[in-house]
């Protein structure tokens, strides 16, 4: 057991079987504020909000199946799932890292304005929609396997990776209209073969030094957590995929 | 156009420095303050500040070829847009002329068989809570305390809000002006959605942050600072599309509060991208009252349309604690005039068919209902409460308080008034220590008038008047018009 200088239990077992969302919320977010560093969610079944809106810097650890609206609006503390996570995952966070061994559903880091979300295999519809950055707040969401459609819609800043470590040798991309609308940040697609459809407000670029340096960056975050060689998944081809335009609807009007 | 009378004007140059668009010159051969007329539009702010009231500011006589088809207005669009190619733009509300039912409603008061009230004798009061109301109430046996747990409430001394109207769309100095005002009144703000600056922090008791599609601004310490959080689904103004801040707008300060960089364009998206049906709507709900740790009520705000009561419903028992609905001739800061002037419909019967519906369901006291969109007097305000409103939001009435002149030129980012712009040179026209004030005074003067109005019916809480349409009689409106605003003919 560890314990704090207050003696307290730093770390924390919650089985949620039977528990609604808003108990385990509640438990959650008394014991951060009791100055537990680790929660272990053990039995989560669809229970939805987990984490959401909490703002210290605190692991909790999730076994089985969180629902939709996973770590919304948080704000500096990290959550892994060793299971699938639903829709929303993310959505409009602050700060923090949301880890997933496995799956996530539609929308997956909305309007994120910062923190690092990863995802090993494959995500939903809309992922990185809105996400946008402000000065040194950059969200970042890399995905191990593939998407669909729509991936960085609308994007106004941060960082996508999508690495497509999932398909076959050969295996096209399966996404459409990649980024449409996107009018800020960067997205980085490996694996590419082709297949894939951008929407009409991308533009396609090889990557420069600095874009390498930061694939790098979190490549390497990624491999750590999931295990891969990082060195294996840098080895594929990456295009850089940036928006033609950072005021797409500037000449849309008469005056 | 500008009418300058040469006896009177002393070429002093206020009017050069005071217009915004760039209609008054100074020649300096001729030394004589010349004019573009062509630029003027109607502001006022030249003639209120010449100091010799040289200046008259008029509609330009040379008029079109008279057709009740082919107003200038008609013509001049479509010249614009063979200009341009563009979508029209405006700032404002909708000044078509569909009907304006509070002009065909008129209220009651009491004559001998039950007296009225004197409200400068009598205690009258306006305070109104806002929030989701328990179907029954249960005490603790033995004693006098409440079993039933309540949600969240918000207490207004008065039912007047100030509607969203976001940073960026307004300078700072306004939104300061309408926190403080807000403060002292005993009633609440609304930031819009583009943030709230540092600054005005210290008012966030009175203070509803927006929730909208674009997120921006939205992050943990902002939700909580607020006394209330309003998720924005849509605007009368423009019902059914997203909203954009031109990158003109975005300045350091607003990019600051938006948290997007300076210059490129902040983008509301039509749709909440996690929003597509009423289970959505809920989800987001009880995302935010989660984040908020069930402390404060959660607005939902539409535009009035043609299923607004349907949709009330849904949001009620999607977990609403108020919802707002925004009428046909609600206000903004920039919209394409065509989905202005020709989307929605107005407040008055959005209302009377919500509260007649969540009535009919039984789910009438589970949310408050507000309602803003053309709220110009103390007097729209009453009949919106005998209609059924909790309270009411305005923001073109607070705006005029604060200087503007309703020129309907928000979107150009030029407001001389300095109420609707970014441009520091402009922004400094309002004073938020005065603006403040002159807000007070006019909730002030509204609350005589309401307990006035009230006190002439017998009632001394506007709690009675809540949805009494008995209160109500109307004047030249159809059968049909009667029916679905619950009132009665005036005379029956
Ligand atoms: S635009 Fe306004 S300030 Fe300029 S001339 Fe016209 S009324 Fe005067
Ligand atoms: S806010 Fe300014 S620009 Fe808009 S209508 Fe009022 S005076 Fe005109």
């Amino acid at each position: 057991m560890v314990t704090n200088k207050k003696g307290i239990d730093q770390t924390m077992k919650i089985d949620a079987s039977d528990i609604s969302y808003k108990e385990l919320n509640a438990r959650i977010k008394d014991a951060a504020s009791n100055g537990v560093q680790r929660i272990e969610l053990r039995n989560v079944y669809g229970q939805r909000y987990i984490g959401t809106g909490l703002d210290r810097p605190l692991e909790v650890e999730i076994f089985g199946t969180p629902g939709n609206d996973l770590g919304a609006f948080m704000n500096g503390s990290r959550i892994i799932v060793y299971g699938n996570a639903q829709d929303g995952c993310g959505n409009t966070m602050n700060s923090g890292e949301i880890i997933v061994h496995g799956h996530a559903g539609d929308i997956v880091g909305l309007s994120a304005r910062g923190g690092e979300i990863f995802i090993k295999e494959d995500v939903g519809y809309r992922a990185g929609i809105h996400m946008k950055e402000y000065e040194n707040k950059k969200p970042v969401l890399v995905i191990g396997g593939t998407a669909q459609d729509f991936l960085g819609e609308y994007m106004a800043g941060g960082i996508l990776i999508l690495l497509g470590l999932n398909l076959k040798e050969g295996e096209p991309q399966q996404t459409n209209f990649i980024g449409t609308g996107m009018h800020g940040g960067v997205i980085y697609l490996g694996n590419v073969v082709d297949g894939f459809q951008l929407g009409k407000e991308v533009g396609v670029g090889e990557l420069q030094e600095s874009d390498y340096q930061v694939l790098q960056k979190f490549v390497e975050k990624f491999a750590v957590y999931f295990d891969y060689d990082a060195r294996e998944i840098l080895r594929h081809r990456f295009i850089k995929l940036f928006p033609l335009n950072l005021r797409p609807y500037g000449r849309l009007y008469a005056y | 156009m500008v009418d300058r009378d040469p006896e009177r004007c002393i070429e002093c140059q206020v009017c050069v420095n005071q217009c915004s668009f760039d209609v008054h010159y100074y020649d300096a051969e001729d030394d004589e303050v010349r004019s573009h007329e062509e630029n003027c539009v109607g502001c006022h702010r030249c003639a209120v500040f010449c100091p010799t009231q040289a200046l008259t500011i008029r509609r330009n006589p040379l008029d079109y070829r008279e057709n009740y088809n082919w107003r200038p207005e008609a013509i001049e669009d479509v010249i614009k847009q063979a200009e341009t190619g563009g979508v029209l733009l405006t700032g404002m509300g909708n000044d078509k002329g569909y009907r304006i039912y509070w002009d065909h409603l008129v209220l009651n008061a009491s004559q001998v068989t039950n007296p009225s009230i004197d409200p400068l004798r009598e205690p009258m009061e306006l305070t109104t809570w806002l929030g989701r109301k328990p179907d029954r109430v249960e005490l603790a046996p033995d004693s006098i305390d409440l079993k039933t747990e309540l949600s969240p409430q918000v207490k207004l001394e008065i039912p007047v809000m100030f509607s969203a109207m976001s940073y960026g769309a307004v300078s700072l100095n306004v939104h300061e002006s309408l926190a403080r005002a807000a403060t002292e009144a005993g009633t609440l703000w609304n930031t819009g959605e583009g943030g709230l600056h540092p600054r005005l922090y210290q008012y966030g008791a009175n203070t509803i942050v927006q929730v909208a599609s674009g997120r921006f601004g939205v992050h943990p310490e902002y939700l909580n600072i607020a006394r209330a959080v309003e998720i924005k689904i849509g605007q009368g103004a423009k019902p059914g599309i997203g909203g954009h801040l031109p990158g003109e707008k975005v300045s350091r300060e607003v990019s600051l509060t938006r948290m997007i960089p300076q210059g490129t364009d902040a983008l509301s998206p039509a749709p909440h991208h996690d929003i597509y049906s009423i289970e959505d709507l809920a989800q987001l709900i009880y995302a935010l009252k989660e984040a908020t740790n069930y402390q404060k009520p959660i607005l939902v705000k539409i535009a009035a349309v043609h299923n607004s009561a349907a949709i009330a419903s849904g949001m009620v028992r999607a977990g609403a604690d108020i919802i707002v609905l925004d009428g046909l001739r609600g206000s903004t800061g920039a919209a394409p005039k065509i989905i202005r002037d020709n989307v929605g419909i107005p407040i008055e019967l959005a209302l009377a068919s919500v509260d007649s519906r969540l009535r009919q369901e039984g789910i009438r006291n589970q949310a408050s209902v507000v309602i803003a969109g053309g709220i110009r007097t103390s007097g729209d305000v009453t009949k919106a409460i005998a209609l059924g409103a909790d309270a009411v939001y305005i923001a073109t009435s607070a705006l005029i308080a604060l200087g503007c002149h309703v020129c309907q030129q928000c979107h150009t980012g030029k407001c001389a008034w300095g109420i609707c712009t970014t441009d520091p040179a402009l922004t400094k026209r309002v004073n938020p220590e005065i603006g403040a004030r002159r807000l007070t005074n006019l909730l002030h003067s509204w609350s005589l008038e309401i307990k006035d109005m009230l006190g002439g019916m017998g009632i001394n809480a506007v709690e009675s008047l809540r949805g009494n349409r008995l209160h109500l009689r109307a004047v030249g409106l159809t059968d049909t018009e009667l029916e679905i605003l619950g009132v009665k003919m005036a005379g029956s």
